[in-house]
């Protein structure tokens, strides 16, 4: 046995072989099956086998039956919450596979030749001969480029073909526009000087009056303009398709009421109060969780605590939406609202930071 | 090599068979093997011997569930718009009629409800990709715990790691399509990955995304990476794994007549081929049971996405738990320095920590033969027990992985088990640290003792049950040797190689930095190596069985002699 460590004399890479305390028995002697030896039982293994593929047979009849006879579409909830065509096709289509590999892998078991065979191993290496032959061949290849020869065409070369790497970058270039400033704003700063952006209600685009409101309710909410772009001049294209998933993405929010007195005003971005962001009691904040942006939905309504269900933030909406527990890094910003001539709910601005997730750039935020 | 089928079942014939219409046949493969020379490929391959064990299994799962990815993937592709244009459903799913979705939701919709065997596709698709991964994450187990990495196979490892990554990406990027409520937040927690990368961030996302999120442009491109570019690698780098596969000859288990240098087993026609056939149609049926009893991925029950709402409870697929449970419960690290933001919260646990892991468990084989100076090839493979550092280190990443993908689902245990979650939270940050480390121990000494117990069966035999009560009264329980074959096989093993101790270095007249690393390798060596039991010597087996001979002659002696003559037979 060669010496583990002494890698150098063993320039082959090292064909182990073992040297035990006790000699190879070597391989056990072969023993014959009951069915190489017992006529009967052989002819029983090969009906076995050839069941196993009828009955495949069999179920595969059965799925193209199921398949003309079970209507799809107005069943989906007939056996385990979806239909019964599924459910026959998976049965009958997995019967029918399965039988036919427990057949044949009983065909090998039973009746197929079980002797073991040895196969000698060779080294992965390649024999010193060879080797020689292949570095001969790759230097009188080499030589007779006379790339070695020749600096001048192996570096223009490799300068241009490098150069070729900028074309596979530059060409991915138009994949998407570049971020702007399209992260700093929400749609909530497009409210008109008389026509401040209300609040409405997600999904039923309801205003609201802050007398609708009782203490210890949650609203999830949207800006008017989603629905109502006319009325903030807005081009109703704006807020259609994709672009109302992306201001949707942005502009969630959420409306809770406590009791005033519960509030603790924070600053805002320029460092003053945010005593007058709130209408008797109701705060909006964002949605979109701070942390990588899962919109914030678990209320716990004695505490004012909003839980985010994705990776379990927790923000304070009495406290400026400051983390109270888990990964989120940042509060949830929070939107200054105010009542309209008609006693509903707006937005006096949009928020003072960018929403969602965090990113390199955001503290470059200017209002 | 030609076999002795003499009493091999008459079907199976005495003279090779000859199918009907033999002459067509040989025509053809005449005709084949002028243009393409298949003979010489075929002679040494037909009867290519593979050895048989049941671990041997687990690779040729994740084999087969691809097939099955890759079937009943080209069928969804029939159907399925990869679009985000929006339009009103009008299927047949009552609930969601008239209700706006993407191209995308309403074809899933409709292979769902509209297609027939369409819904069992999709479930045995999305059920073959658990299977797929699963399969492999246990197959890497068992490469990795029996030493089958060791040269030459380290680059077939390598492989796997990159076919495992693949997998996974290929599981993301595939249940995303769909642009249900729960893939969409996932979408929507990667777009937060990416911001959160420095420097680039934002620019990342608005090119992923064609500009802002969500855009109308990922599910196209998560499609095209889908179906084409993961597939496409995964294909290659699946042929080049078998291809290492055929050319090193797969590893076998010590024992009678199986050495280092042959392989034992049965060829590959007819019985291997039989057998690994007959196995692709098992793993397919049971796909399809899977698919077609179990219900996976609902969508019609969570409906299509919408950045303004989310679900209670929402999780990734499973083999994405772990990061999630790391991003979960790392502490709300972000720093604003210099007007930039680092998001160490999502940097660290996303970021940083499974390419890290990644990396190292592509490094694994490389280190180990590093520490142990081990250059050689192995085809023989060891036993977990013998190779107790190992073993150990590969505990400690389960451990690690285990406890990660639990704290990815801390609300769902905080619900079920009617735990506080932010204890959960509070216990999982150090039992991320201190559970590899207890694991690593506790597997090691659990290792050694499964040695030593070897080295008792080897020395002292096997416990018979049989107890024999001598004349004073004392009891004593008989130990029989066990038979030749299985002490042959225990002792089949390579002994531990001793580390250069520090004078050797010293001795060898290396100086500066090379000193230093191969003290340090030495050190390694020492702890890697540590308590391990070494096979007993052919002096120690034969004092051994001598006095255990004696023992029994003795014992056997007193009790013929004593009042009690109901004890143990002749042996």
């Amino acid at each position: 046995m060669t010496d583990a460590h002494d890698t150098h004399s063993d320039p082959h890479g090292g064909e182990l072989a073992v040297t035990g305390p006790i000699p190879d028995p070597g391989l056990p002697e072969h023993q014959w099956r009951p069915t190489d030896v017992d006529p009967a039982k052989e002819k029983r293994a090969e009906r076995q086998v050839a069941t196993l593929f009828g009955l495949s047979a069999v179920c595969t009849i059965l799925f193209l039956v199921a398949y003309f006879t079970f209507d799809i579409g107005d069943d989906w909830d007939v056996v385990a919450g979806f239909g019964a065509s599924t459910m026959a096709l998976g049965f009958t289509l997995g019967l029918a596979l399965m039988l036919i590999g427990v057949g044949v892998i009983h065909w090998a078991r039973k009746l197929m030749a079980d002797h073991e065979i040895v196969e000698l191993r060779h080294p992965a290496r390649s024999s010193d001969e060879d080797r020689e032959v292949a570095v001969q061949a790759i230097t009188d290849g080499l030589t007779e480029s006379g790339i070695g020869r020749r600096p001048l065409i192996r570096n223009s070369l490799l300068g241009a073909v490098g150069l070729l790497g900028l074309p596979a970058v530059v060409l991915l270039r138009d994949l998407g526009p570049l971020p702007g400033d399209k992260l700093y704003h929400t749609i909530w700063g497009k409210g008109l000087e008389d026509k401040p952006m209300r609040i409405v209600r997600d999904g039923i685009w309801t205003p609201i009056l802050a007398s609708d409101l009782e203490i210890g309710d949650l609203v999830n909410c949207q800006p008017d303009a989603l629905h109502n772009p006319e009325r903030y001049d807005i081009d109703p294209l704006e807020v259609e398709g994709v672009n109302l998933q992306i201001h949707k993405s942005k502009a969630s929010l959420i409306l809770l009421r406590m009791n005033p007195g519960d509030i603790i005003p924070g600053k805002d971005a320029k460092g003053e109060s945010r005593q007058n962001w709130s209408v008797d009691g109701i705060v909006a904040y964002s949605k979109i969780c701070t942390h990588v942006g899962c919109p914030i939905s678990l209320n716990e309504r004695t505490t004012h605590h909003l839980l985010c269900p994705c990776h379990q933030s927790t923000f304070d909406l009495a406290d400026s939406g400051k983390v109270v527990f888990g990964p989120a890094g940042r509060p949830l910003p929070q939107l200054p609202i105010a009542v309209d001539d008609e006693g509903y709910l707006v937005a006096q601005s949009d928020f003072d930071e960018p929403v969602g997730p965090s990113f390199w750039e955001r503290d470059y935020y200017e209002r | 090599m030609s076999v002795d089928v003499s009493k091999v079942a008459s079907t199976n014939g005495m003279t090779p068979a000859t199918a009907k219409g033999g002459k067509a046949a040989g025509a053809i493969a005449t005709w084949a093997d002028e243009r393409l020379g298949l003979g010489t490929a075929m002679k040494k391959n037909i009867r290519k011997v593979f050895p048989d064990h049941w671990s041997f299994m687990l690779g040729e799962i994740a084999l087969w569930s691809f097939v099955v990815l890759l079937l009943t993937g080209v069928f969804l592709t029939l159907w399925f718009d990869p679009s985000m244009t929006e339009i009103q459903y009008n299927g047949a799913y009552d609930p969601l009629r008239g209700v706006h979705m993407s191209s995308a939701f309403a074809s899933t919709m409709d292979i769902s409800f509209d297609v027939r065997g369409g819904l069992l596709m999709r479930q045995m698709h999305h059920w073959a990709a658990h299977v797929f991964i699963a399969s492999m994450m246990i197959h890497m187990l068992r490469v990795y715990l029996t030493g089958a990495f060791r040269k030459p196979r380290e680059l077939n490892w390598v492989i796997g790691c990159l076919l495992l990554l693949l997998g996974t990406l290929e599981g993301f990027t595939g249940y995303s399509l769909p642009d249900d409520l729960l893939s969409g937040t996932g979408v929507r927690a990667a777009d937060g990955f990416m911001k959160a990368s420095p420097v680039v961030g934002s620019y990342m996302s608005f090119f992923v995304f064609g500009g802002e999120f969500p855009g109308d442009s990922i599910i196209p491109r998560f499609y095209a990476v889908h179906i084409l570019l993961i597939p496409g690698l995964l294909l290659a780098l699946i042929a080049a794994h078998m291809l290492l596969l055929v050319y090193h000859k797969h590893t076998q288990w010590a024992g009678p007549g199986r050495t280092e240098g042959n392989v034992v087993g049965y060829p590959m026609l007819p019985v291997y081929a039989a057998k690994a056939g007959g196995f692709f149609f098992i793993v397919f049926g049971t796909i399809a049971m899977l698919g077609g009893l179990f219900s996976i991925n609902a969508v019609w029950k969570i409906g299509p996405y919408d950045p303004s709402k989310v679900t209670a409870g929402s999780q990734p697929d499973w083999y994405m738990g772990w990061p999630d449970g790391l991003l979960r419960i790392i502490p709300a690290w972000e720093t604003h320095i210099w007007g930039i933001t680092l998001s160490w919260n999502v940097m660290l646990p996303i970021l940083v920590m499974p390419p890290l892991l990644l990396m190292l468990l592509m490094a694994l084989p490389f280190i180990e033969s590093w520490i142990t100076g081990d250059k050689r090839e192995h085809h023989l493979l060891q036993r977990p027990r013998n190779a107790p550092t190992r073993t150990a280190v590969m505990v400690a990443l389960m451990t690690f992985y285990g406890l990660s993908w639990a704290a990815g689902g801390n609300d769902i245990i905080a619900i079920k088990l009617h735990l506080s979650i932010n204890q959960i939270t509070y216990f999982m940050r150090g039992a991320v640290f201190i559970g590899p480390v207890i694991a690593f121990i506790i597997t090691r000494r659990w290792c050694i003792s499964l040695q030593r117990h070897d080295e008792g069966k080897l020395l002292h035999g096997y416990e018979t049950g049989v107890l024999v009560r001598s004349p004073e009264g004392g009891y004593a329980e008989k130990h029989l040797p066990i038979p030749e074959s299985k002490a042959y096989t225990l002792t089949a093993r390579d002994d531990d190689p001793r580390p250069e101790t520090a004078e050797e270095i010293e001795a060898s007249g290396v100086t500066g930095r090379r000193l230093r690393l191969r003290k340090l390798r030495a050190r390694l060596a020492t702890v890697f190596f540590a308590d391990n039991v070494q096979k007993p010597t052919v002096e120690e087996l034969h004092e051994a069985q001598h006095h255990a001979e004696h023992e029994l002659h003795e014992l056997e002696s007193q009790i013929s002699a004593g009042p009690n003559r109901h004890g143990p037979a002749e042996h």
